[in-house]
């Protein structure tokens, strides 16, 4: 049953959210350095204050104490103190990921609407011209970085011909730019996929046969053909989304945007490790369950995995 | 219809894009090797009175803000951005390698202990974990490379391990098994051997994603000190004047994109020439 895949799935989710919420929590306590001082470092702190806080922030309490607070709050959407601001990192991550989120999903439109053409183009015209330009572009869009592709859309678009902003963020024609550098380079991997699977659909058997009965090539390529390549279209995307994370993090500081990069790279630089693991922690979460829910939906897509699981 | 999506082996020799991509990644090599000798005056020789030169007789590519040569920075940063992408894969390699190929050879508990871990870092988005590995470790080089070796070598795993789990139901690994051979001897006889060539492959495309990545932390400023001809660093510097003198950031660009297609390309090359017959 579905139910039933659903909820294995959910176990699997959890238990790998666990153990990266674990290696995240690990590789904090690995790092040298004392967090209460750290915090406390700007105002110049006595040490009787260091330790005053030390025990405010339950850091003389045993690993395993630490650790089990450490998931609860997590549970409870606690991410921590942040060592520069002293403000809890998950109001930190909330005020920044409108602008990270809004840049990701439009990319993804962007790449998966490219991404799906390409690929049933150059499926469907196999060993033409049309073919090789489709699966070029693929590759280039996997090789190119958006920190290179951000600066020539710059130079072209805002400097050269002025149509839209180069950098700042606000209404929908400074995500233009930014949408399109990502897009296009999630949908290279998407594209090239989507041409594996859908030069595997038309060599089946109820393609040819819908072929055999004389319907319209066009008919065969929308109904049978693009149907079966959208399950795999999603489960890459979905794959990607890591992908898409980590590059809107680097698209942004190309085009001088708000958002989760600028509060990231922030913290690396200042060394504010609870922010740092914040977004990390945070990253997984949303990559795990934008997977969850693609599985899911592909179980209700794809026909034939609906049979296995039945 | 169906002998064309049997998948085909191709050699080397018979692939343009591969052997051309082959070609550009030896010419970055040896630019990297001899860079001394082709630019001797090194990549932080300045002049500021031949500063934001245009490519022409001042500099083939131009010069940046202060003066410097910019096709000279480019041999020399090749140096520092294949030096960096080099090093990354052998920790992706050194770690994915062992934990994947170990995990499909023994199974059981061994591989499902594994995987789940490798599932775990999985989740982490590959460049946000890079960066928090550059922030663990302190910014710099070397975090840099580890931190994006690190970062690529789960993907690593799962790869080496479908590759082990393959070869391990193979008539003839079952044969050793039954004539009574250890599992080491299988895992080093057998299954390593015979797991490589995709693995090979798998490593160049591997390679093209560290060097993106590398380049991408530079860029951030989060590796090599300012000035340094590294090629993302060079791109962020240029940036900065980008509407005066757009060469100063394009060209490293430009060569960082040709070098991860050359990557790609020989890694998609390579899993045709080396494809079981």
């Amino acid at each position: 049953m579905v139910a039933r895949y659903v909820g294995r799935r959910l176990t699997q989710a959890t238990f790998v959210l666990w153990l990266a919420a674990t290696l995240a929590f690990v590789a904090l306590q690995l790092t040298p350095g004392d967090p209460a001082q750290a915090l406390l470092a700007a105002s110049g702190a006595t040490p009787e204050e260091v330790a005053e806080r030390r025990a405010q922030l339950g850091l003389d309490d045993s690993l395993p104490v630490q650790y089990t607070r450490y998931l609860l709050d997590l549970i409870r959407g606690d991410l921590g103190q942040s060592w520069l601001h002293g403000r809890p990192v998950g109001q930190m991550i909330l005020e920044q990921l409108h602008p990270t989120l809004e840049l990701a999903l439009a990319s993804m439109v962007v790449g998966v609407v490219a991404g799906l053409g390409l690929g049933v183009l150059a499926a469907v015209r196999r060993g033409t011209w049309l073919d090789t330009f489709a699966t070029t572009l693929a590759v280039l869009g996997l090789s190119t970085p958006t920190y290179w592709s951000g600066l020539l859309a710059i130079l072209l678009f805002s400097l050269q011909l002025g149509w839209l902003p180069a950098t700042g963020e606000g209404d929908l024609r400074h995500l233009v730019l930014p949408a399109l550098v990502l897009g296009f380079a999630l949908s290279g991997s998407i594209a090239r996929l989507v041409r594996a699977r859908v030069v595997e659909v038309m060599e089946e058997q109820f393609v040819l046969a819908a072929r055999a009965r004389g319907l319209p090539s066009w008919r065969v390529l929308f109904v049978h053909v693009l149907r079966s390549a959208l399950a795999p279209a999603l489960t890459v995307t979905a794959l990607q989304f890591g992908f898409l994370l980590g590059g809107a993090v680097v698209t942004e500081s190309v085009f001088a945007r708000r958002g989760l990069g600028k509060l990231a790279v922030e913290a690396i630089t200042w060394r504010d490790l609870p922010v740092v693991r914040g977004v990390v922690v945070f990253g997984a979460l949303a990559y795990v369950l934008v997977n969850l829910a693609a599985d899911i939906a592909q179980a209700w897509l794809d026909p034939r995995l609906r049979e296995e699981l039945t | 219809m169906i002998e064309w999506t049997t998948p085909v082996r191709r050699p080397l020799l018979r692939q343009p894009a591969a052997l051309s991509a082959l070609g550009w990644l030896a010419l970055i090599g040896l630019g990297a090797g001899l860079a001394p000798l082709l630019a001797p005056a090194g990549p932080l020789a300045a002049d500021t009175t031949r500063g934001l030169l245009p490519p022409g007789p001042g500099g083939p590519l131009g010069t940046d803000l202060l003066g410097r040569d910019i096709l000279t920075r480019l041999l020399w940063g090749s140096r520092w951005t294949l030096g960096i992408g080099l090093m990354a894969l052998v920790v992706t390699v050194g770690l994915g390698l062992p934990v994947g190929i170990v995990a499909g050879t023994f199974g059981g508990r061994i591989e499902a202990v594994l995987m789940r871990l490798v599932d775990a870092l999985l989740a982490f988005p590959s460049l946000l974990l890079a960066m928090a590995v550059v922030a663990l470790l302190g910014p710099g080089v070397s975090s840099v490379a580890v931190a994006v070796g690190l970062a690529a070598a789960p993907a690593y795993a799962r790869m080496a391990r479908s590759a082990a789990l393959e070869v391990r139901t193979q008539p003839y690994v079952e044969a050793a098994r039954a004539l009574g051979s250890s599992e080491w001897h299988v895992l080093m006889r057998h299954v390593l051997p015979n797991a490589a060539p995709p693995l090979v492959a798998f490593a160049a495309t591997q390679l093209g994603w560290v060097l993106l990545d590398g380049a991408a932390l530079n860029f951030l400023g989060l590796g090599v000190p300012p000035g340094t001809p590294e090629w993302g660093a060079m791109l962020a510097e240029g940036r900065g004047y980008l509407r005066d003198a757009p060469w100063a950031s394009t060209f490293p660009g430009l060569v960082l994109t040709l070098t991860v297609l050359a990557a790609n390309l020989a890694g998609d090359g390579l899993q045709e020439a080396l494809r079981p017959r």
